[in-house]
């Protein structure tokens, strides 16, 4: 038996859904975020001069793509909005008590290209850090290049990787997510012990942190793949031709 | 534009939703006793702390009372519904792109 909802209908209950979802899940910015004054000046200037070049290969590529094909701007901002709401939806894990979100890069890595998913990333991240309370502009940059950058190439390149051994879309899809979501905090925690180490050394101070982010991560990262699979799937079936004028599927693999 | 769910997609679905629904308000009742921090507190301002560097205010500081509630309810309503504004210019202009070609072919 099948049933139809119109596609206004599911817009809606889009919208009541991502405000579900959000509103239920908040009473303070309970993120990942590198937070406004945590790390020093120098450090924070570091990471913005790092992350500067990819934004603006980002910004390079969506003019470029945009002028070459029109439904390349509605695929943007349909990234755009995913990777938003993904990345303020804290999920608390049981295992850990404590909340964290996914950062929803690797997909926009995978279904766009590292380079706009890097653009995406910091307008999510930027308008977290001015409204929500969440991440900071001194720590743009940083934040940046971890969910941003390392997010967006971990989930592209696994997927890829994956994909050319002739795995499946679902599988690598998981992978793919997975990775971005590890990579992200793997970088976090570097960004973390560089900047706050002082006269220390950087190395014990690295695997603390990174270890107190795996009883998090760990589940969280698996959820994250869960997630990108899901949705790489979900594309397959509705818009198979969208996959490949991404270049994510080749065309034999869409009518074979 | 129609698209068609089966029945038992949907149900799967709708069963997902609920959960996430009561996973979620338990969720809000935890938070209610200030447990389950987010790792941004858990981790990252705890290590920070340990070594002298504590979090600022943010320069737009939304976390007042219930102004983050409603600044969320913005995002969360405007996020939502440009996901669904281009999901649907997405798949509607395959739907008519495929009438087009429909029509031409039915002409031929």
């Amino acid at each position: 038996m099948k049933f139809q909802i119109s596609n206004f209908k599911f817009q809606i209950f889009l919208s009541l859904f991502t405000i579900h979802c959000l509103l239920f899940t908040v009473s303070d910015a309970h993120a990942m975020h590198i937070s406004e004054g945590i790390l020093p000046f120098n450090w924070a200037l570091f990471w913005s001069v790092v992350a500067a070049p990819f934004v603006a290969w980002g910004l390079y590529k969506l003019k470029k793509q945009s002028s070459i094909d029109l439904s390349f701007k509605p695929f943007v901002g349909l990234m755009a909005a995913v990777v938003f709401i993904i990345s303020c939806m804290p999920i608390p894990v049981p295992t850990a008590g404590t909340c964290s979100h996914p950062c929803g890069t690797g997909i926009s890595g995978i279904l766009v290209g590292p380079a706009i998913s890097i653009l995406i990333a910091a307008v999510a991240l930027l308008i977290q850090a001015l409204f929500l309370a969440h991440g900071g502009l001194s720590t743009w940059g940083a934040n940046i290049v971890s969910m941003g950058v390392m997010g967006s190439f971990a989930g592209f390149l696994t997927f890829r990787a994956l994909r050319s051994l002739k795995i499946n879309m679902a599988v690598s899809g998981f992978m793919a997510g997975l990775f971005a979501d590890w990579a992200t905090y793997f970088t976090t925690s570097v960004e973390l012990a560089s900047g706050i180490k002082g006269d220390s050394p950087f190395m014990p101070l690295f695997w603390k942190i990174l270890i107190a982010f795996i009883p998090t991560q760990l589940p969280l990262g698996i959820l994250e793949g869960a997630m990108t699979a899901g949705m790489v799937v979900l594309l397959y079936k509705k818009r198979p031709d969208l996959l490949v004028k991404m270049r994510v599927l080749k065309p034999e693999e869409v009518t074979a | 534009m129609r698209f068609q769910i089966s029945n038992f997609k949907f149900q799967i679905f709708l069963i997902v939703f609920l959960l996430f629904a009561i996973h979620c308000s338990l969720f809000t009742v935890v938070f209610a006793s200030d447990k389950w921090s987010g790792v941004d507190e858990s981790v990252i301002e705890k290590f920070a702390k340990e070594h002298g560097r504590e979090a600022k205010e943010p320069l737009i500081n939304t976390d007042q009372g219930d102004l983050l509630l409603f600044v969320f309810l913005l995002a969360g309503a405007v996020g939502g519904f440009a996901a669904g504004y281009y999901w649907r210019s997405l798949t509607e202009g395959r739907s008519r792109k495929s009438e087009a070609r429909i029509q031409v072919t039915g002409n031929k």
